[in-house]
């Protein structure tokens, strides 16, 4: 009997779960199938969705690092398996350029009242995605470390090559300087970031003309090779997990790193005190007397498929919007992004991605050829710092390259 | 076996052969003769939680168009295969016309990426096979002569490099030779040199990757050789012992020519295998020191612009490399056959 009692009391406090999620969430049925990157504000906005569960909704979320890989097929069919993905500014270009995401401004009318516009990305007068939090790579330091050879965090790249050196030469580590410099992707990301510090242009305006074989783009390099001399000489095989694996082991003082890395950089797992309790964030280094900083900013956001019924978009719309709602906000999740969401309070962590917003950093350049660039410069960069050939060489290389895909994509003639 | 009885019983095998071999090259092929439309670009104003820009974008609806007319994209014929990305007959010519020595000619050859995969796609080709099958029939004359009691355990921890998928496999040895990992610590205790790293140098990455591609294949060759170890004649090598053969010569002179035809067999398996060599470049984060050619397809497809006439080129070029690097070994094979 008392288990029974127990049994169905359970079941009431289920139900009663389900009827006050579903009016939190509004949907009674629809498709709604979520592909994106895996970090911790993209798993929380996933777990939340979980609250639209309910009899008539599918629910379904595909979280991998390979997302980039998956979406774009992923939402070419008719039904598309996909019925939102969340990307980046760099990753909802090839979305756009294949045409599989719709707009969303009769969507927003109905069901979006309470997004503000500051979160819309709107391309063309169109709204085609909605954007949660802030990105950028900015400076991680040793605060201990950094008093030990009574140095400041570094404002420039300059001044921290010369803290570099001197914690070299003291004898307190081999290898101070940390970055995600794993030849690919990450490599050229570094050198957009750098080549955008040193003022430089990737295309001649308006045009799919590249030119960076310039003297921004020497210097570009040069800064590069300098600063991986201080690093771990395996340094061409290290993405952001195992350059964070080398922070979290003590063997880096100094290191340009994704904010949204930060928080598990300074939490107490996977290193000892002395190294997480004295890691502090800074706002994004400058490089060559230039002024803007030498890095770039993202924003994460969630879009719709093109080729799904109107009523599983809705659906799906109203899902995301009640998952990315200001209410995800609480103090486990406030400090996993630099939410752009009304409520949010910044913790030391996020300085760095803010200091990168209020000094006027370049956002990563919304172009549709950019990928094809960041793929060329991820190929042919690799040479310069192993020092095969010149910086010239490797960024005459990257532009033949690129042309070359350029043209297969009919983006050149 | 009469005619209608053969056609039955192959249907099955031919229909799907047709269907997931013949029918995807075919579609490879056409996709490479074609690249993307131009593109319609137009200048307009983005804006979000950074402020506004004026930034270009493909014009949808026009690019829709011209897909709707012409669904495969533009007719390029051959261009791809021709263009930088690939055989770079352009580039060649040039640095061909302008070398000053046959070094200088050769650097510049490898700069281009296609002939660098090349490169290290044929050294790796070469090196491992003859190495997977020295190693495979040595350690098959080494368990066939252990203890019938010991073999089976043997032969399981023989294949067990075989058995583990090798993108596991790889990113093990991977960190095993890290400068912080066991074998990347005793390289530097034996070398002397605390800063020695493999994976900052290509020569010791290029040895890795054949180090990992013959510990990866030799039990193949190992599990064939032994099997055709039990199929050798007794009598005959009785006869040899009785002749005064030494193991030495009963080995070159019995065993030997007897596996000839499985020699033949795992070289012509092994030859394919190693040149579409590629979950070890990954695994290991090659590609800074050695690309391949299936390394050069999987970079196409997984960039965020996906590049697939270019990628559809290399898979056709590979499909004819391996078909010349085969000829040799079919043209014995078919000889052998022809004799009998």
């Amino acid at each position: 009997m008392k288990i029974w009692k127990t049994a169905a009391f359970a079941t009431a406090i289920a139900l009663l779960n389900g009827t006050t999620a579903m009016a939190a969430c509004g949907i009674t049925e629809g498709r709604i199938s979520v592909v994106g990157n895996e970090f911790p504000a993209i798993q929380s906005i996933a777990k939340r969705m979980g609250d639209c569960a309910a009899t008539g909704v599918e629910l379904k979320s595909n979280l991998t690092a390979d997302h980039q890989k998956i979406n774009v097929a992923g939402m070419q069919g008719n039904p598309a398996e996909y019925t939102s993905a969340i990307i980046a500014n760099s990753s909802i270009v090839a979305l756009i350029n294949e045409d599989v995401i719709r707009p969303l401004d009769d969507l927003m009318a109905t069901y979006g009242a309470a997004i503000p516009d500051s979160q819309k990305i709107v391309i063309d007068g169109k709204v085609m995605a909605v954007a949660f939090m802030a990105n950028a790579q900015t400076l991680a330091y040793r605060q201990d470390v950094l008093a030990q050879i009574g140095v400041e965090p570094p404002k420039t790249y300059e001044d921290l090559l010369a803290a570099a050196k001197l914690i070299r030469d003291q004898g307190i580590m081999a290898n101070p300087v940390g970055g995600s410099y794993a030849a690919g992707w990450n490599l050229a990301q570094e050198f957009v970031n750098m080549y955008l510090g040193y003022g430089g242009a990737f295309f001649a305006p308006g045009t799919a003309e590249v030119s960076i074989n310039n003297a921004q783009g020497v210097d570009a390099l040069n800064m590069m090779k300098s600063l991986s001399e201080y690093m771990n000489p395996d340094f061409l095989t290290h993405d952001s997990n195992a350059t964070q694996a080398e922070w979290e082991a003590g063997n880096v003082a100094l290191m340009n790193m994704w904010g949204s890395r930060m928080q598990n950089l300074m939490d107490d797992q996977g290193s000892e005190p002395v190294v997480y309790e004295n890691t502090k964030v800074a706002g994004p280094m400058t490089v060559g007397g230039g002024t803007s900083p030498a890095t770039t900013l993202w924003w994460d956001g969630w879009t719709v498929a093109k080729n799904v019924s109107d009523a599983d978009a809705a659906a799906t719309f109203q899902a995301m919007a009640y998952a990315s709602s200001p209410d995800i906000l609480t103090p486990e999740t406030m400090n996993q992004a630099v939410w752009l969401l009304a409520g949010y309070t910044p913790d030391a962590v996020s300085e760095g991605v803010l200091a990168a917003v209020s000094a006027g950093t370049t956002p990563y350049p919304m172009l549709p050829y950019i990928g094809l660039l960041h793929t060329a410069l991820g190929d042919n960069l690799a040479d310069f710092l192993q020092g095969k050939e010149s910086a010239e060489q490797a960024l005459a290389d990257a532009e033949a390259a690129y042309s070359t895909a350029a043209r297969e994509k009919g983006f050149l003639k | 076996m009469k005619h209608k009885t053969f056609f039955w019983f192959v249907f099955p095998s031919v229909l799907a052969m047709l269907l997931f071999i013949a029918f995807p090259i075919v579609s490879v092929v056409i996709q490479s003769l074609h690249v993307a439309h131009e593109q319609v670009i137009i200048t307009v104003q983005n804006c979000g939680p950074f402020g506004c820009t004026d930034s270009t974008k493909i014009d949808t609806d026009a690019t829709a168009a011209l897909r709707a007319a012409e669904p495969l994209g533009r007719w390029a014929g051959l261009t791809t295969y021709f263009d930088r990305g690939h055989l770079a007959t352009n580039e060649v010519a040039h640095a061909w016309a302008t070398a000053t020595s046959l070094p200088d000619f050769l650097g510049r050859l490898i700069n281009l990426p296609f002939y660098k995969a090349m490169f290290f796609t044929l050294t790796f080709t070469a090196i491992v096979t003859p190495l997977t099958l020295i190693f495979g029939f040595a350690i098959a004359v080494a368990v066939n002569s252990a203890a019938k009691s010991l073999r089976g355990p043997l032969i399981f921890f023989t294949l067990l490099p075989m058995i583990v998928t090798p993108l596991v496999g790889s990113l093990i040895l991977f960190w095993m030779v890290d400068a912080r990992g066991i074998v990347g610590t005793l390289l530097q205790w034996a070398a002397g040199d605390p800063d020695l790293s493999v994976k900052a140098s290509t020569p010791l990455m290029w040895a890795m990757l054949m180090v990992y591609g013959v510990w990866h294949s030799a039990p193949f060759a190992f599990i064939v050789y032994y099997a055709g170890l039990q199929t050798v004649n007794k009598e005959t090598l009785e006869a040899a012992v009785v002749d005064g053969a030494s193991r030495w010569e009963r080995i070159r002179y019995v065993v030997l020519p007897h596996l000839l035809p499985l020699t033949t067999f795992i070289a012509l398996i092994q030859l394919m295998d190693n040149f579409r060599v590629f979950e070890p470049i990954v695994s290991f984060s090659a590609q800074a020191h050695a690309t391949s050619l299936s390394w050069a397809i999987y970079n196409d497809l997984g960039g965020e612009t996906q590049q697939l006439s270019s990628a559809a080129a290399t898979s056709v070029l590979t499909i004819l490399c391996i078909a010349l690097l085969l000829t040799p070994v079919l043209v014995r094979t078919w000889r052998d056959f022809a004799r009998k």
